[in-house]
Formats: C-alpha cells, sequence, structure tokens
C-alpha cells in the first residue's frame, strides 16, 4: 500500500462551534492507482487532500505514507515530505507570480537542495514533456489558464514524487483545457505515477480508474 | 535552500517596490549619517583643541581662580574672583620661588573694537609683559606690551592677525593707527605672528593690552582670570605647582591645602578636561544619532511586517513546496539585512560628505576613523537582523493552507 489512513477524522473549531470536516476516513490506494475523489461541496475533500499531501494533520487517526506514519510528524518533518513525497497541483494561485516557468518549477529542487545546473536540466526536461518547451521564460501573468496548470504539473513532477495530488486542477479551465490537463495526467498514470484527483465534475473523473465519493467527511463509495 | 537563491531572491523582491524600498531605508541613512558626521566632527574638535593647547608649550601652567573639581574646568571663564595682580607679582618676586621662569597675569573680556568704520568683537586681553615669553609669541612687527606700559597703564595695544584683517584689511601693518575699545582710544604698537588654529580656538583673533590699563580702565575689574606661569624646564613643573601653590595658600591666608580658592592645571590637565567636555558632547550627540537609528529600524520591521502580509500566499505556496521554516526565515532576513545594508553603506557616504563640510565649516582637522565606518557597518547590519527577525519569525509560522487560503 503506498498511503492508507486509519479513522482519520478533522474537527475545525469556528468561533466556538465545532465543524466536523472529516468524521473518520480510512482508505488506501496503491501505488500506479488513478483515483478521482468526488463529492458535494464541503464533504470534506479538500480537508482530505491536505492531509493527504502533509500540508495539515488529522485530529485524530494514522496517516501512513510508504508506510511511515506522518500524521503525528513535526513541522520540519512535514516539510520534507511534502519536498520529495508529494506533488501538488491546486485550482489558483499555483505559481510563483513575479518567476519565470522555468524558475516556478525549479523551486522546489532548490528546497530539496539539488545542484544548480542538475535542477535546470531536470525542470527543462519535465517542461518540455508537458508541451511547454517553448514557454519557459514566460511569467504567469503571460500564460494562459491551461498553461498555468501545466506548469504546476511540471512543477509537481520535477522532484519525482511518490503521489500527485491536485485539487480541482480544471477547475477554473474550459472543457477543452480541461481535457488536454486530463489527457497529461493520465500519460503520467500510464507510465507509472499515482495520481488523485478532485473533482466536481463526471467528465473528468472519467479519466480515473478508481471514484472515491464523500458526503459530509465521510466515504460513501469507493472503497 | 542555496544562499545564492536566496539573495536573488531577495533582490528581485525589492527591486520590484523600488520606491517603498528607498523610502524605508532612508531613516537608516539618516541615522548612520549623523553617527559617521558627529563621530568625526566629535574627534576633528578633540584634535583642534589638544594641538592648540600643546602648541603653547609643555611647561606653561595655568592658575585659575576656584577650587578645583575633578576634570572640570566650570570656573575657567566664571565669576570666581579670588586670582589678582598682586598674587602674581608675588610669585614673581618671591624668593622661595625657584622653579618658575616668568609669570603673567590676565583679563579676558570679549569686546567690541573699534578702527575707522570698521569694527570686529574680539578677545580682549589684558596682560603682562612675561605673556609674550610663556605663551611663545612672535612679533610680525612692533612691539609687546612692555613693564613701562604696566607700570603707568598706557593705551596701547598689540594686535593679532586675524583681528588685524578684520580691522585694517589683509596684509596691512596698523603701527601707529589708532583702535577704540569701550570708546577709549589705543595706539597699535604692534602686531603678533599667526599662532595657527581656526574655528572656536582661532589664537589669531585677540588684542593685547597691558593689564593694569585692562583692570583700571577699561573693564573696571579688581581680579584677573587667569595666571600664566612658565616653570624653568618640563621636569620642574611639578616643583613650580608646589611652590606657586603653598605661595598663594599663604597670601590668601589658608592654612589648609583643601580650602584652596584656586586651581593650578598643567596643559595635560587642561586637554583632559577639555576632551572630557567634548567627548560628553559626542556622546549626547551620538545618544540622539542612536534614538533616530532606532526609529529607521522600526521603519525597517514596518515595512517588512507589511511585506509578510502581502506576500502571505506566496510563503504559503513555498511552503507547500518543501521550503522549512529556516528557509523563509532566511529569506526574509536576508531581504532586511540588504536594506539596513544598503541603508548603512549610503549613509556612510553621506555621512562623510557632511563631515568633510562641516569640518571645513568650523575649521577643524578632519580625523579618518576607521571604527566609526566598522560601528556604523555593524550597527545597520544588526539593525536588519534584530528587526527583520520578528517579521521573519511571523512568516515562517505561517501555516500552508491558511497562507494559500489567505485573500
Ligand atoms: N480552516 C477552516 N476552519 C473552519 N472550517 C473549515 C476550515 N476549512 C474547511 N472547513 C470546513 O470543513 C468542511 C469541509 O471543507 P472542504 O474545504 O474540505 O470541502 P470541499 O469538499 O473541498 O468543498 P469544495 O468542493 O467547495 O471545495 C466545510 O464545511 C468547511 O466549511
Ligand atoms: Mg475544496
Amino acid at each position: 500500500m503506498l498511503l492508507q489512513t486509519d479513522n482519520i477524522t478533522k474537527t475545525y473549531q469556528l468561533d466556538g462551534i465545532k465543524v466536523h470536516a472529516l468524521r473518520g476516513v480510512s482508505l488506501g490506494i496503491e501505488k500506479g492507482e488513478f483515483v478521482a475523489v468526488m463529492g458535494p461541496s464541503g464533504s470534506g475533500k479538500s480537508t482530505l487532500m491536505h492531509i493527504l499531501g502533509a500540508l495539515d494533520t488529522p485530529t485524530s487517526g494514522s496517516y501512513f505514507l510508504e508506510g511511515k506514519d506522518v500524521s503525528q510528524a513535526s513541522d520540519e518533518a512535514l516539510s520534507e515530505v511534502r519536498n520529495q513525497k508529494i506533488g501538488f497541483v491546486f485550482q489558483a494561485y499555483n505559481l510563483l507570480p513575479r518567476a519565470t516557468a522555468l524558475k516556478n518549477v525549479i523551486t522546489p529542487l532548490i528546497y530539496a537542495g539539488v545542484g544548480k545546473k542538475e535542477r535546470v536540466r531536470r525542470a527543462k526536461e519535465v517542461l518540455i514533456s508537458v508541451g511547454l518547451g517553448d514557454r519557459l521564460e514566460n511569467r504567469p501573468n503571460q500564460l494562459s489558464g491551461g498553461e498555468i496548470q501545466r506548469v504546476a504539473i511540471a512543477r509537481a513532477l520535477v522532484t519525482n514524487p511518490s503521489v500527485i495530488l491536485a485539487d480541482e486542477p480544471t477547475g477554473n479551465l474550459d472543457t477543452k483545457s480541461g481535457d488536454e490537463l486530463m489527457k497529461i495526467l493520465q500519460g503520467l498514470n500510464e507510465s507509472g505515477h499515482t495520481i488523485i484527483v478532485v473533482t466536481h465534475e463526471a467528465y473528468i473523473a472519467e479519466y480515473a480508474k478508481r471514484i472515491i465519493h464523500l458526503r459530509d467527511g465521510e466515504v460513501v463509495d469507493g472503497l | 535552500m542555496d544562499f545564492e537563491e536566496t539573495l536573488s531572491t531577495s533582490f528581485e523582491a525589492l527591486i520590484l517596490n523600488k520606491t517603498r524600498t528607498a523610502l524605508s531605508v532612508l531613516g537608516i541613512v539618516v541615522g548612520i549619517a549623523s553617527v559617521i558626521a558627529l563621530i568625526t566632527l566629535g574627534q576633528g574638535s578633540q584634535k583642534a583643541i589638544s594641538d592648540q593647547i600643546e602648541s603653547l608649550g609643555s611647561n606653561l601652567l595655568t592658575v585659575m581662580p576656584g577650587a578645583q573639581v575633578m576634570g572640570s574646568v566650570r570656573s575657567y571663564m566664571g565669576s570666581v574672583t579670588t586670582l589678582t595682580y598682586e598674587d602674581a607679582k608675588a610669585i614673581a618676586k618671591s624668593p622661595q620661588i625657584t622653579a618658575v621662569e616668568a609669570v603673567s597675569a590676565e583679563l579676558i573680556r570679549n569686546t567690541q573694537v573699534v578702527a575707522g568704520r570698521a569694527n570686529t568683537n574680539t578677545m580682549i586681553t589684558g596682560v603682562m609683559p612675561a605673556y609674550a615669553q610663556i605663551r611663545k609669541l612672535e612679533m610680525e612687527s612692533g612691539v609687546f606690551i612692555s613693564q613701562r606700559d604696566l607700570d603707568s597703564q598706557t593705551k596701547v595695544a598689540v594686535l593679532g592677525p586675524q583681528t588685524v584683517s578684520d580691522l585694517f584689511g589683509e596684509g596691512t601693518d596698523p603701527v601707529g593707527e589708532n583702535i577704540r575699545i569701550n570708546k577709549i582710544n589705543f595706539r597699535v604698537v604692534g602686531v603678533t605672528e599667526s599662532k595657527g588654529g581656526g574655528g572656536f580656538f582661532n589664537q589669531d583673533d585677540v588684542v593685547f593690552i597691558p593689564l593694569t590699563t585692562a583692570q583700571k580702565q577699561v573693564f573696571g575689574q579688581d581680579h584677573v582670570n587667569t595666571i600664566s606661569i612658565a616653570a624653568k624646564n618640563e621636569e620642574l613643573m611639578e616643583q613650580a605647582q608646589n611652590e606657586v601653590g603653598y605661595l598663594l595658600l599663604t597670601l590668601h591666608n589658608l592654612p589648609e591645602p583643601e580650602q584652596a580658592d584656586f586651581s593650578i592645571m598643567s596643559q595635560e590637565d587642561i586637554i583632559g578636561a577639555m576632551t572630557e567636555v567634548t567627548s560628553t558632547f559626542t556622546a549626547l550627540l551620538s545618544g540622539i544619532a542612536a534614538i533616530s537609528l532606532l526609529v529607521g529600524g522600526i521603519g525597517i520591521m514596518n515595512i517588512m511586517l507589511v511585506t509578510v502580509i502581502e506576500r502571505t500566499r506566496e510563503i504559503g505556496l513555498r511552503k507547500a513546496l518543501g521550503a522549512k521554516k529556516k528557509d523563509i526565515v532566511a529569506q526574509f532576513l536576508v531581504e532586511s539585512v540588504i536594506l539596513t545594508g544598503a541603508g548603512g553603506l549610503l549613509g556612510i557616504i553621506l555621512g562623510t560628505l557632511i563631515s568633510l563640510a562641516l569640518v571645513k565649516m568650523i575649521g577643524v582637522p578632519w580625523t579618518f576613523s576607521f571604527n566609526s565606518y566598522l560601528l556604523a557597518s555593524g550597527v545597520s547590519a544588526i539593525i536588519g537582523i534584530v528587526f527583520g527577525f520578528y517579521p521573519a519569525y511571523k512568516a515562517s509560522n505561517l501555516s500552508p493552507i491558511e497562507a494559500l487560503r489567505y485573500e
């Protein structure tokens, strides 16, 4: 099992009222899977992704990534997990606004301590692989929405992570660009990458091999 | 994360907000510039003072009215009136005094002097003939005050070169001309050679008249301000000091040395006291400069806090990509140190220019003080670290999700 959650819950305190975003989620995902997470707004999809991505820790329960329990890891250790094992694609505000596409893709490698020449080489390679070989020096405001998301995929990919997590990556795109993006993710999955995508839209979920349905912080289908 | 990247990211961020960056370093620039200017000026005037006093000779003792307060020359020009012409005459004549070569008493007043239509405010100094010998004054032309002038209270004057050029124009020989002090006519009988020095301590801006004339006819005073004594040589300074001290105690009917109503100081004592005055002054001004640096530092902190808030999402994204707390702290610390470092550098340049201008204006020597430059650079770097730390720490503690969510 690549990653496994064991009865994780997440409870937020909002003005003294407890919000139960996750109420005991247990699921396992194998290496090489392509999973879509669906569910109505507020059902806890993003919360689950944040925990799977080591951006946040669960209120209770445990989360194993490649056999290691990261649910109680320190801030420092979580940074390392995010850097080395996770590739993130967000819905919006994905890129450093002042940096070029190349610089954006290089950034995680800087934090990983990869040498200067090597990181430029690897960043160029992945950018070319997502079809942006001629957009290396463009800044985000000189890129289309679809291109921005492809840069984000390149950045997620460049560290060669264990899993790529995408939270509504096509949310701001039209159908055509959304399809293009999903085809890239599908290609990555075919070459062995594990991918988890959150989406509202059925045609996006079609690309996945397995769909997990969440409702009110619980998995209702797809285990 | 490597330093080169941190540095270039910081520069990019700072260049993006040029106006803000410039404004935020202004406080540091002003603070450092004033520190540099004040230190240079303080040291320059200290050097000017000691140069001047040293030029008077190392065997000179000065008797001043009033008890000696440790390291203070408070009574120098004060209102204490315990010394008289008779004291000076007694020192000159007494058989107990063996180590003294020459004695002169002086009465000094700042007064308006008029010659024809020209006038100037200068130091009128009533002196005895021995004054020229004690102060190593040479004559440019004419003669100095004589014993006959002193005995018969003649109205003759000897001018310093600065006074000559103020009253008669540079390069003229005023011997034989008349000047008026307090509406009394004086005949100029001599001009002294320049002793150099400018600004506060211009020894050339002076008019000498016989002490008796100054006391009885011009100012109506019975006391004198100082008695200058030349010891026979440097080795006899202490003996001269003791002899004069005991004689004055006897003359003033004081049985115990602790009761002395005068103090006898060597040139070294005076330099020490003056240095103390200027150091206190310098310290005071430096305190003010330090406050301006503090204000500058708070300005930097303020800007850095705004920057952190503005870049909340960027910080969140960087953390999501694997930046550790220390990476974020380094990022913002480097930015604030660049700010204060640049401010410090500009301040050093500006301060040097200001001090060069001031030194020229006031007429004290310009002294290069490596220490003050080192101090200024160190202080500005420390300000960057101290005042940059809180914003940097705040940035590093942002949770990545909260930061990404931030609108
Ligand atoms: N920081 C927070 N503080 C308080 N409540 C929160 C916080 N984050 C999420 N929640 C709540 O937790 C619940 C789950 O939120 P989550 O963002 O995971 O939903 P989602 O399934 O991603 O929804 P959407 O499809 O709209 O993105 C919601 O009720 C939300 O209001
Ligand atoms: Mg969501």
